[in-house]
This record gives C-alpha cells, sequence and structure tokens, in this order.
C-alpha cells in the first residue's frame, strides 16, 4: 500500500503572480525523477488549491503526509529540491523553513465556513468538490423539501446580501419568487468592483462549484430555470475556472434539462463584464447582459418584479451564493448561532494596506475590528502608529482608532459612518492622509460615474475639485462646509447607489479627522506628510540610526549617506516621491 | 485626458484598410442565437484584432442589425473597449486602494518619466500602451504593475527603471 502525500499549491492570482506555476513545475519535475510517483513506497499527488488567504507569503504549501500537515511559506522553485528530499523522502520537515507562529495564529483567529474548501481542495476537479459534500444540499433540496420550504430555512437562518447592502437574502428570494412569470432569471453578482477587495475572486477561483450549487438551490427556490453569472472581465483565471465548472457540471449531468437525473431543470451561462465599476449595481447589471450600456434605472420597479428581460430575476453576490450550501446542509439552526443578532454567519474580509499579514480573513460577524487588525493580521507594519481602517471601499468610510472596538456586523458598520460593503479593510497608519484618500475615492468615482444623474456626475466633479484644491494648498475658508454640504445633496438626490454612497469616503473623513482637512486649508500644512505639493523632505538627526536604508530606497540620489554617517537629503536633487519616508523605520525622514 | 496622441489618423486609415471581416463572421457565427450577443460579440472582435476597428463596427451593425451609434455607445461605455491600435507591451499600474497607500503614485509617475505616455496612450512605435487599473486583485503584493500577463508586485522607483530597459530591449 502506498503512502499518499499531497502538496498543496495555492494557485490563486496571488499565488501565481508569486510564482506559484514555476514551484508547481518544479515539484512535478522533481517527484517525478525520484519516483515518487508510484503506487509502491511514496506516492505523491500535487494538489493545485485556491487561494488561502495569506496572499503576502506566497507561494505557500502544505505537505500533507501521515503526520499530518505542514506549511511552508514564500517557497522559491530553488528551495523544491531540498523539501523534495529532506521532507518528502527522509521524513524530516524542514523547521527552518516552516511558516512561523504567525501562520497558524492567523488561520486558528478565522473562522471559515464559506471559505473551507478554498486551499484545501483542487479548484479544476468535481471529485474534490464531492467529497466536500459537495451537491449534497442541492440533492436534499430536490429530494426532501419544496421551494417554499427552501426560501423558509433560508429566512431562518437570518443570511443576509454580502454584496453590501445587507437585505435579508430569504425575503428577496420570496418576493422573487412570488412573483407571477414563467421565465425566472437567477444572477449572481460577481462584478466585485471595490478596489482592495478581492474575496469573491477568490471563492470563484478557489471553489468555483459552490457558486454553481448556490445558485441551483435559488433556481429551485424561486422557479428559475436559468443563471447568469457576471464575472468582471479582470479576473481572466476565475472565468476560466467557472467556465470549467460549469462544462464538467453539464457533462456529469449536475447541469441542464435533469439535473442529478431528479427531474430539475437549470442552465448556467457566465456574462463577461468589460470595465465598469458601475455594473455591480444591479439594474445596470442587468442592462450590460442585455447588450447595452451599463447604465442603472430608477426602482421600482424592482427586479424580483421586472428585472433581466422583464422577467423578474433575483441578483445576490458571490459570497451570499457561497454560503447557501452550508444553510441547507447543517440546518437554519447552525447557521443562527454563529454571529450577531442582527448578523448571522461569518463575514469575508480583504485586509490590505499598511497591515503585517495582508490577505482574506474569514471570521464571525460581531468580532470586533480591532481583533481582525492585531490577533489575526498581526498589527501595523514598521510599528507605526494606526490611524484609521477604510471599511467598504469607494461606498464606505474610514474608521478611527477610537472606535477600533466596533464590531464587524451590517448595522453597527452603518452606525460608525462606514459600511459592511463588500468587505475590504484597507489599513491605513499615521503617514497616511486622509483628505489624500478621500480624493483617492472621489477620483475614483468620478471616473466611474456612469453620467445619468446630475448629482453623481456634476456633484462629485465639484467636492473633487475643492480636494485638489485642499491638497495642493490652496484651500479657502468655507471648503469643508462646502464639500458636507454638496456630499449630503447627492447623498440624497443620486439614482443609484454608486453616487447615493459616493460621498462617504469624504463626509466620514471629516466627521473624524477635520482637524487634518483644516490643517490642509487654514496652515496650508499636511500632518501626515503625504501631499507633496505641501512638503519639503528633511532628514531628522536626532532620530537618524545611520542605516542607509533611505539612501537604498532614493531613486534619484538625492540622499547622501555613508556607513556610520547620519544621513543627508539634497533638496536640489529630490523629486519628493517619498521614497525615503517609507522605508525609513525610524520615522526620521520628515 | 489627453487623446493618444502618437497614432496619427493617416496611419490609422492605412491599419484600416487591411481589417479583414472574415475573423468578424466568425466571431458573430459563434454568438448569433444568444441573446443579448452584442458584448460578447464585441469582445471576441477585440480578441482577435487587438482592438475594434471602425469598419468592423459598420459589419457587426449590419450583421446583428443594430445602429453603429449604439454600438459605439457601449464602446464607449466600457473601458476595456479599444477604438485605436494598441502597443505591443501593455503596462498596467494599479491604482487600487491598497497600491494607493503603499505609494502606487509614484510608480505612475515614474513611468511617465520614462516613456513620456499617460493613461490610455500609445507610443509612437506601438511599443508601449499605459493603462492605470482600478484593482488586479492581488493587494497583498502592493504596490502592482503589469507587463501584458507579467505581474510584478512590490513595486519601486528602481523597478520600474528596469522594467522598462527590459522591455525596451525586446524586439518590436
Amino acid at each position: 500500500m502506498a503512502e499518499a502525500i499531497k502538496i498543496l499549491i495555492c494557485q490563486g492570482t496571488g499565488g501565481i503572480s508569486a510564482g506559484a506555476k514555476k514551484v508547481e513545475a518544479e515539484f512535478n519535475r522533481i517527484i517525478a525523477e525520484k519516483g515518487l510517483t508510484s503506487t509502491s513506497g511514496k506516492h505523491c499527488e500535487v494538489v493545485k488549491t485556491g487561494c488561502r488567504g495569506l496572499c503576502a507569503n506566497d507561494v505557500l504549501v502544505d505537505i500533507v503526509d501521515g503526520k499530518g500537515r505542514t506549511t511552508y511559506d514564500f517557497v522559491q522553485p530553488e528551495e523544491v529540491v531540498k523539501l523534495v528530499e529532506e521532507h518528502i523522502i527522509a521524513g524530516e520537515p524542514l523547521e527552518k523553513r516552516k511558516a512561523k507562529p504567525y501562520y497558524n495564529q492567523f488561520v486558528d483567529a478565522q473562522r471559515r465556513i464559506v471559505m473551507s474548501g478554498c486551499g484545501q481542495i483542487d479548484a479544476e476537479s468535481l471529485d474534490y468538490y464531492l467529497a466536500e459534500d459537495g451537491f449534497k444540499a442541492i440533492e436534499k433540496c430536490l429530494k426532501t423539501m419544496k421551494p417554499a420550504e427552501v426560501t423558509e430555512e433560508v429566512k431562518k437562518a437570518g443570511l443576509r446580501g454580502r454584496g453590501g447592502g445587507g437585505f435579508p437574502t430569504g425575503l428577496k428570494w420570496s418576493f422573487c419568487a412570488a412573483s407571477p412569470g414563467h421565465h425566472k432569471y437567477i444572477i449572481c453578482n460577481a462584478d466585485e468592483g471595490d478596489p482592495g477587495a478581492f474575496m469573491d475572486r477568490s471563492i470563484l477561483e478557489g471553489d468555483p462549484y459552490c457558486i454553481i450549487e448556490g445558485m441551483m438551490i435559488a433556481g429551485y427556490a424561486i422557479g428559475a430555470q436559468f443563471g447568469y453569472v457576471y464575472v468582471r472581465a479582470e479576473y481572466p483565471l476565475a472565468i476560466i475556472r467557472l467556465q470549467k465548472a460549469i462544462d464538467t457540471c453539464y457533462e456529469k449531468g449536475y447541469l441542464g434539462k435533469n439535473c442529478l437525473g431528479l427531474g430539475f431543470e437549470y442552465d448556467m451561462r457566465i456574462k463577461k463584464g468589460a470595465g465598469a465599476f458601475v455594473c455591480g449595481e444591479e439594474t445596470a447589471l442587468m442592462a450590460s447582459i442585455e447588450g447595452e450600456r451599463g447604465m442603472p434605472r430608477p426602482r421600482p420597479p424592482f427586479p424580483a418584479v421586472k428585472g433581466l428581460w422583464q422577467n423578474p430575476s433575483n441578483i445576490n453576490n458571490v459570497e451570499t451564493f457561497a454560503n447557501v450550501r452550508h444553510i441547507i446542509n447543517n440546518g437554519s439552526d447552525w447557521y443562527a448561532a454563529i454571529g450577531t443578532d442582527t448578523t448571522k454567519g461569518t463575514k469575508i474580509f480583504a485586509v490590505t494596506g499598511k497591515v503585517k499579514h495582508t490577505g482574506l480573513v474569514e471570521v464571525p460577524a460581531g468580532m470586533t475590528i480591532r481583533a481582525v487588525l492585531y490577533d489575526v493580521c498581526g498589527g501595523i507594519i514598521n510599528n507605526r502608529k494606526f490611524k484609521a481602517v477604510q471599511a467598504g471601499g469607494p461606498s464606505g468610510g474610514c474608521i478611527p482608532g477610537e472606535i477600533l472596538d466596533t464590531p464587524v456586523d451590517y448595522d453597527s458598520l452603518i452606525k460608525a459612518g462606514a459600511m459592511m460593503g463588500s468587505g475590504g479593510l484597507v489599513v491605513m497608519d499615521e503617514t497616511t492622509c486622509m483628505v489624500d484618500i478621500a480624493k483617492f475615492f472621489l477620483t475614483f468615482t468620478v471616473m466611474e460615474s456612469c453620467g445619468k444623474c446630475v448629482p453623481c456626475r456634476i456633484g462629485l466633479k465639484m467636492m473633487l475639485d475643492i480636494l485638489i484644491r485642499i491638497t495642493e494648498g490652496n484651500g479657502k475658508e468655507g471648503d469643508i462646509e462646502t464639500l458636507l454640504d454638496l456630499g449630503a445633496t447627492i447623498k440624497q438626490a443620486s439614482l443609484c447607489g454608486l453616487g447615493q454612497t459616493a460621498p462617504n469616503p469624504v463626509l466620514s473623513t471629516i466627521r473624524y479627522f477635520r482637524d487634518e482637512y483644516e490643517a490642509h486649508v487654514n496652515d496650508k500644512r499636511c500632518p501626515s506628510n503625504a501631499c507633496k505639493e505641501l512638503l519639503l523632505w528633511r532628514v531628522v538627526e536626532d532620530k537618524c540610526v545611520k542605516c542607509g536604508a533611505c539612501k537604498k530606497a532614493c531613486p534619484v540620489d538625492a540622499i547622501v549617506w555613508e556607513k556610520g554617517q547620519t544621513a543627508y537629503l539634497d533638496q536640489s536633487k529630490c523629486t519628493k516621491c517619498k521614497s525615503c519616508y517609507d522605508a525609513c523605520r525610524f520615522m526620521a525622514i520628515e | 485626458m489627453t487623446e493618444a496622441v502618437a497614432v496619427t489618423e493617416n496611419q490609422e486609415i492605412e491599419v484600416e484598410a487591411e481589417v479583414d471581416l472574415s475573423i468578424a463572421d466568425k466571431v458573430i457565427e459563434r454568438y448569433k442565437d444568444i441573446p443579448g450577443n452584442l458584448m460578447p460579440v464585441l469582445q471576441g472582435i477585440q480578441d482577435d484584432y487587438g482592438y475594434v476597428p471602425r469598419v468592423v463596427v459598420d459589419y457587426v451593425a449590419e450583421r446583428l442589425n443594430v445602429y453603429p451609434s449604439q454600438i459605439y455607445g457601449v464602446l464607449t461605455f466600457y473601458a476595456q473597449f479599444h477604438l485605436k491600435p494598441r502597443g505591443k507591451y501593455i503596462i498596467r499600474v494599479c491604482m487600487g486602494t491598497a497600491c494607493h497607500v503603499l505609494g502606487a503614485e509614484r510608480i505612475r509617475e515614474s513611468f511617465y518619466d520614462r516613456i513620456k505616455i499617460g493613461h490610455g496612450e500609445t507610443s509612437g512605435d506601438r511599443r508601449f500602451t499605459f493603462e492605470l487599473v482600478a484593482c488586479l486583485g492581488a493587494c497583498g503584493m502592493a504596490p502592482l504593475a503589469m507587463v501584458n500577463d507579467e505581474t510584478y508586485g512590490k513595486m519601486t522607483v528602481q523597478k520600474v527603471e528596469e522594467i522598462v530597459k527590459e522591455y525596451s530591449a525586446l524586439p518590436l
């Protein structure tokens, strides 16, 4: 009997950009060379898994043998020989190369339900999915439950839309189920446009079958026979993997005229986006599927009544669909026991920015933001001071240190002036300027505004012009009030979610960091040293430890430094690019 | 944003003259019977031609029975459609939040300093096209840049120099 050894290599977009393909090729080559593929003795299998969350430390490789699981991080192709020889052949794990304790902390502090398959199973293999109770939930629905019972179960579980709005999923399904019409559509919104959020991509890449199953269950509950997945074109790998999964399902009879041989008809198709953020809005998304410009329209009528091609349609987010099969498999009581009173289950966050371990974390709703950042993600890089975390992307807001103990659920975050959004958390330290961040998000929404309604098209541009003026040192008295006024009007008067939420980054930064705005406007000074028009850089002699890191970072040789000497910055050469400031670990450049 | 200066009107017409419509035919055949097929057809055309040539727009309009104005409406709405030929090496700099916080602005600037083209522009020799993108979804490696399908993580100004050198030396 052969000893089965599995080598799990992360092959999400993060893993591949860190060189996972090369590592995989190297493993395959060496395993074949050493004869480790035979059926007697040690039998190795390389498994291409999806993202396991800790993208910053890719390439991550797990070796699972009789003794359990060992994780190695930052694996380079050159090291593969050693790993195979010592760990697999000699049975001696390389202690030095193992992922440090932070990895276990990162993993243990989470609760993985939706992402239970990501990073563990071969994303492209139906067999792996079946082994993880795949398609058991839809089978249970078709065999033992009426459509209304399925909807009821999801309602009882308390699942709320994970796309950001937080509308109760079961309720949404029951609206669409009650709408008259023979042709109904299930649409999966995978147009994950928020910069800094990538959980939907990871699920599609790491566990595509669970989306298919979730959509089938929704289809059964509502009475729809067709499902569209709208994936943004920036996710080529997700599209390839999902298409492969759909093709396999057709081949094996899980999709088609007679799904699972149980008389249920369900078809699916991927619709590829073409680069428009506003298409994440449901009515714009449907216009885009119909082949039109992706512009939103007023509601009502809601999609549940008149959606795609005027037929009743139900739109949910990727993460929402990924939750469904777990609810059916384990029951609504089990699901409702996780989380808080108003937000059930878990939520996946994409934690990025100035934090030690960037990546995807799945935690039960109700955990505090502090716990997510410090317990799971290891705190701030370069030991700098935490300033704020931006939650919810261009629709969300900034949460300052004072309210770090806000639990992550829909209602608490809205109270704090941010929102759950799709779940991006971008961490900012004392060197990030809040005015600059507000300007950044507005630049984005101004570019992505579809131009249909006036408040969004013109109002946002006016706000952006003021912000640009402020960051260039030309702010005027009254600017902050004008921003507040404009923001409130745009929120009320815009047609769709994009405009209604676009002023949030500005409004929330003014709410919590008004002093920074005032410093820009009144003193023409950027307290965080970020707005380059307002800066002149120099080395603080008392703080300099003479390490030379700034010299290495400087692209124009403006730093004069020799070993054992305090650095000196030559103003005539400096291009104010800030490289030295970011490189210094001792805040000795200001 | 200024229009691409590099590709002149004459050059464009020259290229248009060589367009082979049978490629467009094949794409249209593939999606003929699917409802809402305009976008998939245009995406297929762009994949095959590298951009959407003017004559093809008229041809598609005729075959799908829609107005050319409607097609231009779609083409100009979505960021990923291009009406002009593009460079051989497409440089994308991620401007997502994580990249922004970690210094994407200086990466953009230093690319501009070296190849002198801005967002959406193509260099005169059609070697480079430069694009700013919202988020490439690899925030763990921020700041990020891509050249065609190759990803460059943890970018610095020095790395920009290396990348430009490397691709300038490659044959066109």
